[in-house]
Order: structure tokens, then C-alpha cells, then sequence
């Protein structure tokens, strides 16, 4: 378990990056859920930390792909890898992440051919 | 709406067919595209794709298990729009009805003036120009980059990385003094410079020279600059030839209002091809930018369902580039502005953010290096554009 910070200290709208590796960034919406995801975008190296939170999706401040702070999933490109999502609790007004397991995501080609046969 | 024909199948055009589906349009849907590739993105064809160190799958737009359920028709045309909007002429001979168009035809690189075509000389729009100018980017080979825009200053970075000799003329006294302004124009020609690439500009370019295969480059002072290849980067013009006789061709653009709607009833128009009416200035531009690409097509297909104008965000226009290891972003509209302050570091280090205002007003901000604080005031243009909107 990463402890974050007092929920107090993240508004929302707001976001903390937290230094562990790979760095993750746990989001407080709007609507006031809370999200953590893998913090660099799989598309190049820019932290999503600073990007532009739009209800629950974050566009990564360089080259605008999109990703759904729920799944983690590609909403535009131009990523094509979804980032990592790890489970958020408050315990005690604590924010605390569990890590995923998962491996982070191998840079597989997941695009159709371009060429038309 | 039973039937919408999208006719272009790059970003603009795959945008806004995505947002018809997403917006609940279940009829048919063709999507027209002279390419012979499925959709793919355009920025990496002057960077990663040029330089070879991405593939055609990173730079595909749509993902493999992604459907549409369009009928796409690649390697076609369109011909012909009449006057109605409804009937579309076809390349391949055939015509379609539809009860919807959308217009994303894009545009097409300008090439120099009275030219022949020789091997050896590009121009970069598509991954086929891209694929080609790659075969040519041969270490010690020496490139001569007509224009210093976004497309030459990023082969112009590319090429070096590649170990190729290269050599910038640009016809304006700095490079991108149409986007970013002449001052900020400068700080990008010390890029170059830095970068071994040899510059030189307000010097117009009068033809390529050579045999079957360009040799150099002519220019307005008489000089020839010697090359073993060339890229022509001197803007585009919008694909709107074919409306001729729709009323909606236009040398500057299909001219649309601040959502996309045509003058004619139940069309459309997005990306490059279209000028959108852009309040922030009072008149119609053609902005050519990836995001706007991207993000207009849910605003074009809202139009085109239901005339819905609710889509419109009041951020304001974001574009980048990446040069020589770099990333310059730009946003908001440098139109207008009367100063530039650099807020944050220093340009001779080229990683500062600066500002452009109008009177007191920000209305514009460009950064190298800078992310966090670029994002932090891209949202405060945005913040000032709904403001202004509800005053």
C-alpha cells in the first residue's frame, strides 16, 4: 500500500503525483471519485500529473491522447496502450493506492495495417 | 438521417464518424478516402516514422478490434457535390445519395511555383511521401528544406538526427513568424542553428534545379544551394477544388460557421478543408491543427444530427512540435497581440514559457520544456474564453 496524502489536502479537480516506480497519479474528479493510474503516458514520456482532467478523463499534456481514469483505456490517440489502474481506499481520511500487479504494458503494436490488401 | 457520407478518411474525417456513431446515428455511414491506407496519424510521418523508429501499426489511428460499421471506400475520390448537398460523383464512376455529407477532405502541400517533378524532391503530407522521403535520407547525404513551418523545421531535426548535412531557406525574416510571431520566431531559428542546420531567411525560392533528379535549389538572389535532396514545406491548400459548381468551393477554405454547418443544408465541413467563423477573432480561419482535427469532428457530427450547438468548449486552439529533442507548444490566438513577456526561464536556454497578451489580457501562451506551467496557463486562456463568452 502507497500512502498518499489526507483526502483533505486533494480537492477536487486536483491531482497528486506520487514518486513510486513506475510514478502513478491518483486523480480527484469533479464528481468526487478518486482514480490512480500509471503517471506517463504510453504514447511518450509525459506525466499525465499535468494534463487536462476532464470528468473521468485525463488528456496527456503533450500530444492530447485521451484515457479513461476508470479502465485505463485508450479513449483517442494518439496512444494505443492503455495505462495501468491501481484500487484507491481512504482509510482513516488517509488516500492509500494498491499497487496493480499487473506488468507494466509492453509496447505491443495493437493497430490495424495500414496497407489495403 | 438514414444515410451520412463522410468523404475523407484521415483524422477529421475518422473523428467525426467515430462522434456519429457515439452521438447514436445507426444508420448507414460511407466513409470516402482517396488513401490506400486505413486512417493513420500524420504527426510522426516529419519525426518517429520518418526517422524509421516507429511502424505502420503505432501510427494506425484506428484500434484492431475497432468497427465502425462504415463502408469504406479507399483509393476513391469525390468528384462532385451538387448544389442540393445530397448527390456525391465518385472517382470509381459511381454516385452516392446520402442525406448527410461531411466534408474532410483535407488539403494538400504547395509545391514551388513552375517546377517540374524530380526524383529527389518531396513534399510530406502522407505516410506514402513519408516512405519516400525516407528512402532518401542517406547519411552525408546534403538536404536542402524549402520553408522553415512545422513540417520543414521537424525534417529539417529529423534529418539531422539522421546524419544528414542540411540546409533551411525560408522565405519570411524568421521561422514560423505566421504562428507564433517573429520574436518567437527567432528563439526557433536558434534551434536550427544550434543544431548545425544552416538557415537563411527572407530568401524566396525561384525553382529546383536538375536533370531527372534535383541537383539544387534556386533562389531570389540568383545563388543555387547544391542538394542531394529537397522537401518543399510551404504550407498547403485546401482540398475544396472538387466543389466547384456546390457553391461551397472556396480558395481559402469551405466556409463554415462556429460548429461546422455549410450553407448548405445538411453538410458540414472539418480539418483542413473547412474555415471555421471563430469568435475569438470575428472572422472565418482554417486552422490547421491536429487537435482541431480531432476535436471538431464531435461538434461537426452534433451539427449534422441535430443542429445541436452545445458542443463548442471554450478551450482554446493547442498545437505542438517536437524538434531536435524539443517540445514547443503553442495555445491560444497570437493574432492581435500587442506584447510578449517571457514569464518563466530563459529563451537562450530555449526552455521558458512566454506569454503573449492584448492589451492586459493573456490571449496566447508558447513554451519549450515548460509542461506543468504551459498546462496550468492553457487553462487559464480557457477560463478567460468562457468568461468573455458570458460577459
Amino acid at each position: 500500500m502507497v500512502v498518499v496524502c489526507p483526502l483533505a489536502d486533494l480537492p477536487p479537480g486536483d491531482v497528486r503525483r506520487v514518486d513510486v516506480e513506475p510514478p502513478i497519479a491518483v486523480f480527484h474528479t469533479d464528481a468526487g471519485e478518486l482514480f490512480a493510474v500509471d503517471d506517463t503516458c504510453t504514447h511518450q514520456d509525459a506525466s499525465l500529473a499535468d494534463g487536462w482532467l476532464v470528468g473521468c478523463e485525463i488528456e496527456c499534456p503533450l500530444h492530447a491522447s485521451k484515457f479513461d481514469l476508470r479502465t485505463g483505456a485508450v479513449d483517442a490517440p494518439p496512444a494505443k496502450r492503455p495505462i495501468r489502474t491501481h484500487d484507491v481506499s481512504v482509510v482513516d481520511g488517509i488516500i492509500h493506492v494498491a499497487l496493480s500487479t499487473a506488468a507494466p504494458l509492453a509496447p505491443a503494436s495493437t493497430g490495424v495495417p495500414l496497407d489495403i490488401p | 438521417m438514414k444515410t451520412i457520407a463522410v468523404v475523407g478518411g484521415s483524422l477529421a474525417g475518422l473523428s467525426t464518424a467515430r462522434a456519429l456513431r457515439h452521438q447514436g446515428f445507426d444508420g448507414r455511414l460511407f466513409i470516402i478516402s482517396g488513401e490506400r491506407h486505413r486512417p493513420y496519424d500524420r504527426p510522426p510521418l516529419s519525426k518517429t516514422y520518418l526517422a524509421g523508429t516507429v511502424t505502420d501499426a503505432e501510427i494506425a489511428l484506428e484500434a484492431a478490434d475497432e468497427d465502425l460499421d462504415a463502408d469504406w471506400r479507399f483509393g476513391v475520390t469525390a468528384l462532385a457535390l451538387d448544389p442540393s448537398g445530397r448527390r456525391l460523383d465518385l472517382s470509381d464512376g459511381s454516385a452516392l445519395v446520402a442525406d448527410g455529407v461531411v466534408l474532410a477532405t483535407g488539403a494538400s502541400p504547395r509545391s514551388v511555383p513552375g517546377t517540374p517533378r524530380l526524383a529527389g524532391a518531396h513534399v510530406l503530407r502522407s505516410v506514402d511521401d513519408s516512405r519516400s522521403l525516407r528512402e532518401d535520407l542517406r547519411p552525408g547525404a546534403r538536404l536542402v528544406v524549402v520553408g522553415a513551418g512545422f513540417i520543414g523545421a521537424e525534417v529539417a531535426s529529423t534529418a539531422r538526427g539522421l546524419g544528414l548535412e542540411v540546409v533551411v531557406v525560408e522565405a519570411a525574416s524568421h521561422p514560423l513568424s505566421g504562428p507564433i510571431g517573429a520574436e518567437m520566431g527567432s528563439v526557433v531559428a536558434s534551434l536550427h542553428t544550434r543544431h548545425g542546420v544552416e538557415l537563411t531567411c527572407g530568401m524566396g525560392v525561384v525553382g529546383l534545379i536538375g536533370g531527372d533528379r534535383v541537383t539544387g535549389v534556386a533562389l531570389a538572389d540568383g545563388r543555387v544551394v547544391d542538394a542531394d535532396v529537397v522537401l518543399v514545406g510551404i504550407g498547403v491548400r485546401p482540398n475544396t477544388e472538387w466543389l466547384r459548381g456546390s457553391g461551397l468551393a472556396a480558395a481559402e477554405g469551405v466556409i463554415c460557421d462556429a460548429y461546422g454547418a455549410t450553407p448548405v443544408a445538411n453538410v458540414v465541413a472539418v480539418g483542413d478543408c473547412a474555415a471555421w467563423y471563430e469568435p475569438a477573432l470575428g472572422r472565418h480561419v482554417r486552422f490547421e491543427h491536429w487537435t482541431a482535427a480531432r476535436e471538431r469532428g464531435a461538434i461537426a457530427a452534433a451539427t449534422l444530427l441535430s443542429g445541436g450547438t452545445e458542443f463548442r468548449s471554450g478551450r482554446p486552439p493547442y498545437f505542438w512540435s517536437d524538434q531536435y529533442g524539443l517540445t514547443i507548444q503553442i495555445a491560444g490566438h497570437i493574432a492581435g497581440a500587442d506584447s510578449i513577456v517571457v514569464e518563466e526561464g530563459s529563451t537562450a536556454d530555449c526552455d521558458f514559457l512566454a506569454v503573449y497578451r492584448r492589451r492586459a489580457d493573456p490571449v496566447a501562451v508558447l513554451a519549450m520544456g515548460r509542461g506543468k506551467s504551459f498546462m496550468h496557463w492553457r487553462r487559464q486562456l480557457a477560463t478567460a474564453a468562457v468568461s468573455a463568452r458570458q460577459e
